[in-house]
């Protein structure tokens, strides 16, 4: 036994396996949506739009973050999930956890087929098939007007009793609780699924992808499923939001939905998790707060905004913080 | 029926011009220095307002205000390049796209602060306006100034790639920019001249454009994914493939709209895809 091997070098401690034990830091950030539902009261309709933003950064965190697949139109499978929840519920069948699930599956399922699309490609490719694939859902939604309602938008989406039990108030409680519900569940999920080995074999494609085929790591089949996988979790994003908000308009399709996503999840930090959460609470506190100033300026910084950050801080707040604890954590040893 | 098909074939033709004319630059700056400027409309629709201002402000004629509005967007584009976009010419395409994203947007604001969100109207001079009857066909006068100022570019434009020092030099680091700078080329002020040309013929577009594209703060986003495409389509770097795939885009486009409106931009977006799909690089794309 040498020296050294008794002190690992800091470096090594830092970047070591993930385990799934859960920091003190995690739970304590899984405590304030509880608390902002008994402290803020009035803000539960924002919260709940934070709560289901915060998913859909997720889903985007996972294909991005994690496997280095960039998409401009993630909002695609978001649209399919939810418009998929607002139709069934439209037409007769307006139990909340059925329509959920459908639209995650849906979602899913498109994303299964579209990826093969996707992967094949190099970055450019990829960034303008998917730009192209959510552009072409947006037309199509908005022609088919007699399905979709069109730019109208689709509502008469009347929701059943949640669990049969809760309905849906005006002052957003059970939205609220259903959507952090939702995404702490799929949060739990994600979290297992990217420190699996899976997960593992995801940052290898995301670090070196031609090194990953030579320990035989079936590379397009790991894309594909973890595009998929994404993509269902983006759906049932998008019916919660249908669900929630019981109405559907055009723009969960939009591109501006697409780029507001890869907004948020580079502000958050990419490929944490927690930077996708982060991200989307924050963007959409600081949408709230500036667009009602003006929703032209509100533009303006969000622009500036991602300028600085890709320019001097690259990792977003989550990586800014790493940074910061890891000088921290030497200057104590 | 084939007289009308004829006059479809025209307008597409002379959108695609158009689209050409923008589009060429975004090729040139994804082909050399490898990176996805999704900012380019705005440097198409700078163009555009410059061209409305002189005109209004200081009175000047359409014909005039042209070369202007190229000049400032080139200026423009300098600058940015020198300040800006040169610090990411090694950072990923993510990175390339948000900070673009970001530009634009800022673009967007900026242009609704100082022109206000409405369409800009602009006063073309007399002699380009209305019909002109060309072999039986009634041809609008500004389309075909427009076509025929395109192609007196790209002829120029072929001239200064195919036969002067600086095409050559453009070409060698396109091909290999390590080797062009071990020549003794200086790649940096080849990167930034060709930027500000790129940007100065998008300016040059946009102000060309506002009769038939429409001018308003939208118009970055609006137009982003024909631009795009057509550098996509055409293969990045590849004047020959830009073009090609600017005019097919412009018919098909202007002769969906026309024949199956019902459908609308679907012809496009779908288009895009499966081309993207059977040529993953481009038409003419010069990268595997």
């Amino acid at each position: 036994m040498t020296v050294a091997a008794a002190a690992p070098p800091p470096q090594a401690a830092l970047h070591r396996l993930p385990d799934g034990r859960w920091h003190r830091i995690e739970i304590c950030f899984w405590l304030l949506p509880p608390a902002a539902f008994f402290l803020l009261p009035g803000y539960l309709v924002l919260g709940s739009q934070i709560l289901i933003v915060a998913l859909f950064a997720l889903s985007l965190d996972l294909i991005l973050g994690y496997a280095g697949i960039a998409s401009l139109g993630h909002a695609a499978f978001f649209g399919i999930g939810a418009y998929t929840a607002g139709l069934l519920a439209v037409h007769g069948w307006g139990e909340p956890l059925s329509g959920l699930l459908l639209a995650g599956a849906l979602a899913a399922v498109a994303g299964y087929l579209v990826s093969f699309l996707v992967v094949r490609g190099e970055d450019l490719a990829r960034l303008m098939v998917t730009l192209g694939i959510g552009l072409l859902l947006y037309e199509a939604a908005n022609k088919a007007a007699f399905i979709t309602g069109g730019v109208d938008g689709l509502s008469g989406v009347t929701m059943w009793k949640l669990l049969g039990v809760f309905p849906f108030d005006l002052g957003g409680k059970v939205a609220y609780v259903y959507s952090l519900a939702v995404l702490f569940l799929l949060f739990l999920l994600m979290r297992r699924l990217v420190n699996s080995p899976f997960g593992l074999s995801l940052r290898g494609l995301r670090e070196g992808g031609k090194r990953m085929p030579a320990i035989g790591a079936p590379v397009r089949s790991r894309q594909v499923l973890i595009f998929a996988i994404a993509a269902g979790v983006a759906g049932i994003a998008g019916g919660l939001l249908a669900q929630t908000t019981q109405f559907v308009g055009l723009e969960v399709l939009g591109f501006p939905r697409s780029a507001e996503l890869l907004i948020m999840l580079v502000l958050g930090g990419a490929g944490r998790l927690y930077g996708a959460l982060i991200g989307a609470a924050l963007f959409m506190v600081a949408q709230e707060v500036l667009s009602g100033l003006n929703p032209v300026y509100w533009q303006f910084w969000i622009g500036l905004l991602l300028v600085v950050v890709v320019l001097f801080a690259r990792g977003g707040i989550m990586g800014a913080a790493e940074v910061l604890c890891m000088r921290l954590w030497r200057k104590g040893t | 029926m084939l007289i009308n098909f004829a006059g479809i074939l025209f307008d597409g033709i002379a959108y695609g011009s158009l689209l050409f004319l923008i589009g060429i630059g975004l090729s040139v700056t994804m082909g050399l220095m490898n990176f996805i400027n999704l900012g380019h409309g705005a440097f198409a629709m700078l163009g555009g307002y410059v061209c409305v201002a002189t005109m209004t402000r200081l009175g000047l004629p359409f014909l005039a205000a042209l070369p202007i509005a190229f000049i400032v967007t080139a200026l423009a584009g300098v600058i940015l390049e020198r300040a800006l976009y040169q610090r990411l010419y090694q950072a990923s395409h993510l990175e390339q796209v948000l900070f673009s994203i970001g530009l634009t947007f800022m673009a967007i604001a900026a242009a609704t602060y100082f022109w206000g969100p409405s369409q800009q109207p602009v006063q073309l001079p007399e002699f380009l306006r209305g019909q002109v009857r060309v072999v039986g066909l009634d041809l609008g006068a500004y389309r075909l100034f427009l076509v025929a100022l395109v192609i007196v570019i790209t002829l120029a434009l072929g001239w200064l790639v195919a036969h002067t020092r600086f095409g050559a030099q453009v070409r060698a680091a396109v091909d290999n920019q390590q080797a062009a700078a071990g020549m003794g080329i200086h790649v940096n002020r080849i990167f930034a001249l060709t930027f500000a040309l790129g940007s100065g013929l998008a300016g040059l577009g946009g102000a060309l454009g506002i009769d038939v594209l429409g001018l308003d703060p939208t118009f970055p986003v609006k137009y982003m994914v024909y631009f795009l495409l057509v550098v996509s389509v055409g293969g990045a770097g590849s004047m020959k493939g830009t073009l090609v795939a600017a005019l097919i885009l412009g018919v098909f486009d202007v002769a969906g709209k026309y024949y199956v409106p019902e459908v609308g931009a679907f012809v496009i977006y779908a288009l895009m895809v499966l081309l993207l799909i059977l040529f993953p690089a481009g038409l003419y794309g010069r990268r595997v």
